[in-house]
């Protein structure tokens, strides 16, 4: 027997372990796993090998005897997502693959709500956004009831359900005629998530003001600035005075105070007098004295 | 019935591995947009854009084991999660490359705010798995992802980065 007989025997007893691990290694695995449940992978043959599970979400390494069932136990896995699983020898490996799916309550959720703050009264004004996300933060793409509801504080409340498809639900609402912070809360099972949406008046309506002589000038003053919902303008908005006469014009911008604005100013027999604010036109007065 | 292409691009795509670098198909199907707001061409194409890159960086993060080259292409709940892989690769000894081949593109949301857009991309990739320097494997893989992403200071940013079941 030459000296060599024993590599070459060690040699074909490594060469038959590896093809018989090429035949017989094998596993079955769970075409989904739920997102944070148990689960198990089987595998045959005999021997040792390593078991890899490969995600972007996750990566896994186990040292496994084959032949034997290795055991994921709740937490293991927890990003949806879809996985390689690699189970490899000394000189081989078995690929397979499975996904891992989001879990089935709704938990979390991401709330986009906008604007924060706009005028009364607008048709479609505030949208909202919700993702359904489950407890590890993964989108459940499964359709899901979302709720909208929005509330002012005077009890009014547009309540609104839509089902999510792919992930995400949206709605838009009506702002409410009255001013004020309104609650714009999403729902999702036991979840839910809270935006606020100040309300301010809109544009002034039915601007209206009126003029007295005082002494050589005139005082011109509005009555209360209101919305067309009657909500009060807000002082500091500026309310534009104008008298006309012989084509030439002179402005007065003043702030309202108090809900109204007032100005005196000299005013030539035969000008014409108008109010505004912003693109809002209000009355005008002819002044004959 | 729908008319399934738009049209087809062939883009060079340099990927992180030298010896993965490889043509990568990008085929985009027509918007279907739930949502009342219009997504102008220049938005739809630097959103594809953004995500097409971020597949660099993530290609590249996750073979070379460097989270912060995610940074500039995700954020949130995707970064976190990316990050996270990448820290158990490297306590794990492993490396993986991800080698996109071809993308399916559609655009299915883009929110009221205009502050979220959502894709659906049916991929075909090649990962390879290594473990302390020696190559364990390298499969062609095909998923459908779900896509979530919102505008950041310059760029769209890839919030949610989910596979789902073909």
């Amino acid at each position: 027997m030459s000296a060599r007989t024993p590599f070459l025997f060690c040699g074909l007893t490594v060469a038959a372990m590896h093809l018989a691990f090429a035949q017989a290694a094998s596993m079955i695995l769970p075409k989904t796993v739920e997102a944070g449940n148990a689960f198990s992978i089987q595998s045959t043959g005999s021997g040792k090998a390593t078991l890899y599970i490969i995600g972007p979400g996750q990566v896994l390494k186990r040292d496994v005897q084959l032949g034997e069932t290795t055991y994921f136990p709740m937490g293991s896995l927890y990003n949806a997502g879809h996985y390689l699983a690699v189970l490899a020898g000394e000189s081989s490996s078995q690929n397979d693959s499975f996904d891992v799916v989001p879990a089935s309550k709704p938990v979390n959720m991401s709330f986009f709500a906008k604007p924060s703050r706009l005028p009364v009264g607008l048709h479609d004004g505030i949208t909202g956004a919700v993702y359904v996300f489950d407890t590890y933060h993964n989108l459940i793409v499964a359709p899901t009831p979302v709720s909208f509801e929005l509330s002012s504080p005077s009890g009014a409340m547009q309540k609104r359900t839509v089902v999510s498809h792919q992930g995400v639900a949206w709605t838009a609402m009506d702002s409410t005629p009255q001013q004020g912070i309104d609650k714009f809360v999403a729902r999702i099972g036991d979840a839910s998530a809270t935006r606020v949406v100040g309300q301010v008046p809109s544009d002034p309506c039915g601007l209206k003001m009126n003029a007295r002589q005082s002494g050589q000038q005139v005082q011109l003053v509005t009555d209360p600035v209101r919305d067309c919902s009657g909500n009060a303008i807000p002082d500091g908005t500026i309310v534009t005075f104008t008298e006309t006469y012989h084509g030439t014009q002179s402005t007065v911008d003043e702030p309202l105070k108090h809900g109204v604005a007032e100005v005196t100013m000299q005013v030539h027999p035969g000008a014409r007098l108008s109010v505004a604010s912003g693109v809002v036109m209000g009355n005008q007065i002819g002044w004959d004295k | 019935m729908s008319v399934p292409k738009v049209f087809l691009i062939l883009c060079i795509g340099f990927a992180a591995s030298d010896s993965m670098a490889a043509q990568v198909a990008v085929r985009e199907e027509p918007a279907s947009i739930q949502g009342p707001r219009a997504l102008t061409d220049q938005s739809k194409a630097a959103v594809i854009r953004d995500y097409l890159e971020a597949w660099q960086s993530f290609g590249t993060a996750l073979a070379q084991n460097r989270p912060e080259l995610l940074r500039a292409d995700f954020v949130g709940t995707a970064q976190e999660e990316l990050m996270d892989t990448v820290k158990q690769q490297d306590k794990l000894g492993l490396r993986t490359r991800y080698q996109d081949r071809s993308h399916d593109l559609q655009i299915i949301f883009y929110s009221p705010d205009g502050l979220s857009v959502e894709l659906t991309d049916k991929v075909e990739y090649d990962v390879q798995v290594i473990d302390r320097d020696k190559a364990i494997t390298t499969q062609r893989e095909s998923a459908r992802y779900l896509v979530v992403l919102a505008p950041a200071e310059v760029r769209w940013k890839v919030r949610v980065f989910q596979a789902m079941p073909e």
